[in-house]
């Protein structure tokens, strides 16, 4: 029903392109089918909660599938801002695609607000990335939640294994860097594959090293096969994970195995579990509540759309001051709008964008979970 | 590294060579019936660990309607063949012999799947489905086309293996499966603990070599088949047709990827695309058998397994590199020992 909705909405457009200019054009870009689908699927089934109008003006979307695939992201943004002369571009679900999205954007003076998750895309800003924004927390919000929790509980030593793709490389990094910070020693750094058959030499050898907790990046389900493994070997450590593995389908394949391990990851999973006046809570109780009625369990994937929705919500009426829709003027003039974005209580995080920031999440955007009894429990969450 | 996580380590490789043994037995096979190098192998790998997890859920495994889909196409094929043929009165006997036998498995899938039957009979209805889409796939992308070059076939099979990839993503999501296990045992071995499943893998890996050395030695359809391997000219002289063979050769393949992909499925998380790479090593390992001798394949698939296995303990990031790469010396081995000569086409 939603994919016809939006197909009939991109044949409208078509049709309505010449008389309809003024309208409000939204591109998006998500890796809906490829390696990242886990990611583009709850990112596509959140657009359902558009807008249909902002200040008056119609709202179109205009949705593109890049296939996780950085050429393709790549063509899909320039058929955007060249064919459908799109306002903003919202995408896309990964790192790669949305850095390569980068230049196409900047080259075409359109804003565009990432969903994904290194700060590469926004930071530093400079001529190019004047443009391009983020909803989602840096690599270094989700790692400092998380050594922080470290060394609360005494570990000294971590062995790492990460998914051999961007993701596991930039979570590395950042998270060595702090934990090198706090004194706590990385052992070893192995890799797997998502489609790996087995990972039981990788976890041999981390295990020979005897850590007092292993760290798991990777998203979705395939952070699952190394936490088995793991358990299935008897290690007896503290297992962590990073906030992408945070889905429900992780918990249904971990099963078992995943009891009593820890997370970084957004509020908006334990969002009923926050303590009354949490900035995020009332949002990331809407949110939940739009989405579950609708798709099943919430996803923080969907929450980035969510929030990347409002904030465009709140930046448009002012860029309408200044420019109409369709206009380079207007664009500029949204860019200007999104990057005064002040305290707005996301279901994901509270957002404070600068010419500086142009992430905006800070620690409040981050908890840390423990899986219980096959579900999220609220461990520790910043102050507020 | 010392003796434990060794045999640990070789224990985790002849699991997964036990299952590369199957693919390269699959892969082989029909290479030589067919002369098709069937890179999308490893689908049915994932269509059959995915459709028991999808019967598993008491829900209609997509794959069902792929088979209807497919039948109907099979079908329309054969009537617009016999059709130029000229033979317009065998159409409706060709229609249904095309038919039915789809139709009425996808039928008691469909019946059966909300019925939350045990595991013995779910893996009985996934073996069933996936096994009748080989033969479709067959008549669908590959009978048109038979007798064109390697190279035209093998676009073909990368065509087959995209659109099986597309489906599965659409038939049952981005995220992987996990299916439960046929035997929770753990037997103590000394430093090992095997487990109920590999155990499993291996009886079944035996058996299937044992099923296959006997089916081409003894039987045939077997024989059939060998005939057609060894000479497709010769063999339709003596009256053998080389389509009946394409289609049992497909067969079999799917039998064989569906029930590894059964046997996986509870050790490791499988996707929808998990498919292409276990059967890239499945071919690797039918690469050091030429993709003609099945005892080499399986020497192979074991040396496959083993690398794996080991380089992923020492050089975890370049796992991969390090069991492709070791393709290259066994082909310029092979080419270098082999007498050359042109396929006729």
């Amino acid at each position: 029903m939603n994919r016809l909705r939006l197909l009939t909405g991109m044949v409208t457009l078509l049709f309505t392109a010449t008389v309809a200019m003024a309208d409000i054009t939204i591109g998006v870009n998500l890796s809906t089918t490829g390696p990242a689908a886990s990611l583009g699927i709850p990112e596509k089934n959140a657009l359902a909660f558009a807008p249909k109008t902002i200040a008056g003006q119609n709202v179109k979307l205009v949705v593109y599938d890049d296939a996780s695939d950085t050429t393709t992201a790549v063509q899909n943004t320039k058929r955007l801002v060249s064919e459908n002369k799109v306002d903003l571009i919202i995408g896309s679900s990964t790192t790669p695609c949305s850095l390569a999205m980068v230049d196409v954007a900047a080259g075409a003076k359109t804003p565009m607000l990432s969903v994904a998750s290194a700060s590469a895309i926004v930071a530093p800003v400079d001529a190019k990335r004047k443009w391009a924004f983020k909803v989602s927390a840096n690599d270094d919000i989700y790692a400092a939640a998380m050594v922080a929790h470290m060394v609360k509980k005494g570990v000294k030593s971590v062995g790492v294994i990460a998914v051999d793709d961007p993701y596991g490389e930039s979570n590395t990094q950042e998270y060595v860097k702090l934990a090198k910070k706090y004194g706590i020693k990385t052992q070893s750094i192995e890799k797997f594959k998502k489609t790996d058959t087995s990972v039981t030499a990788q976890v041999l050898k981390l295990m020979s090293g005897k850590p007092d907790a292993m760290f798991i990046v990777a998203v979705g389900t395939p952070a699952a096969l190394p936490h088995t493994a793991l358990v299935e070997r008897g290690y007896k450590g503290k297992i962590y994970q990073t906030g992408g593995a945070a889905n429900a389908d992780f918990l249904r394949v971990g099963g078992k195995a995943l009891e009593g391990s820890f997370l970084p990851a957004s509020p908006v999973l334990v969002a009923e579990q926050l303590p009354n006046g949490y900035p995020t809570k009332a949002e990331a109780l809407k949110f939940a509540k739009a989405y579950e009625g609708k798709y099943g369990p919430r996803s923080t994937f969907a929450s980035h759309i969510w929030d990347a929705l409002k904030i465009v919500e709140a930046a448009v009426p002012k860029a309408l001051k200044k420019a109409k829709p369709g206009t380079p003027e207007f664009r500029q003039a949204l860019r200007d709008a999104i990057e005064t974005t002040k305290g707005y209580n996301g279901a994901y995080a509270v957002f404070n964008m600068s010419p500086t920031d142009h992430s905006g999440v800070d620690q409040r955007g981050m908890s840390v979970i423990k899986i219980e009894n096959g579900k999220w429990k609220l461990e520790d969450h910043a102050k507020f | 590294m010392d003796s434990t996580i060794f045999l640990l380590l070789a224990q985790d490789a002849l699991t997964n060579g036990a299952i590369y043994i199957l693919l390269a037995l699959a892969t082989i096979l029909i290479f030589g019936v067919t002369r098709i190098i069937f890179i999308p192998q490893g689908e049915f790998v994932a269509f059959g660990a995915l459709t028991l997890a999808t019967l598993q859920m008491g829900e209609v495994p997509g794959t069902v309607w792929l088979v209807v889909a497919l039948a109907v196409v099979a079908a329309i094929m054969e009537a617009y063949r016999l059709l130029r043929m000229g033979v317009s009165r065998e159409i409706p006997a060709a229609v249904a012999r095309t038919l039915a036998p789809p139709l009425v498995v996808s039928g008691i899938a469909y019946v059966c799947a909300p019925l939350n039957l045990n595991l013995g009979w779910q893996v009985l209805l996934t073996v069933m489905l996936v096994t009748t889409l080989g033969p479709l796939v067959y008549r669908v992308a590959f009978r048109p086309i038979a007798d064109t070059s390697v190279l035209n076939l093998l676009i073909a099979a990368v065509a087959v293996h995209f659109a099986l990839v597309g489906l599965a993503l659409l038939f049952f999501g981005a995220e992987g499966f996990r299916t439960p296990a046929f035997s929770e045992a753990q037997i103590p071995l000394g430093v090992l603990t095997v487990s109920g499943q590999s155990i499993w893998v291996y009886v079944m890996s035996i058996a299937f070599i044992g099923l296959l050395a006997y089916f081409f030695g003894r039987t045939m359809y077997g024989k059939a088949l060998r005939a057609v391997a060894f000479n497709r000219n010769g063999a339709r002289l003596v009256g053998i047709s080389p389509s009946l063979a394409g289609t049992l050769a497909f067969a079999l393949a799917a039998l064989i990827g569906c029930l590894s992909g059964i046997l996986i499925g509870p050790i490791t998380t499988i996707y929808y695309d998990s498919g292409f790479l276990i059967g890239l090593k499945g071919f690797a390992s039918a690469i050091v058998g030429g993709l003609a001798s099945y005892p080499m394949a399986a020497g192979g698939a074991l040396l496959v397994g083993i690398t794996e296995s080991y380089s992923s303990f020492w050089l975890s990031a370049y796992k991969d590199v390090v069991v492709f790469t070791l393709i290259i010396p066994v082909l310029l081995w092979l080419s270098l020992r082999s007498v050359h000569f042109e396929e006729e086409e």
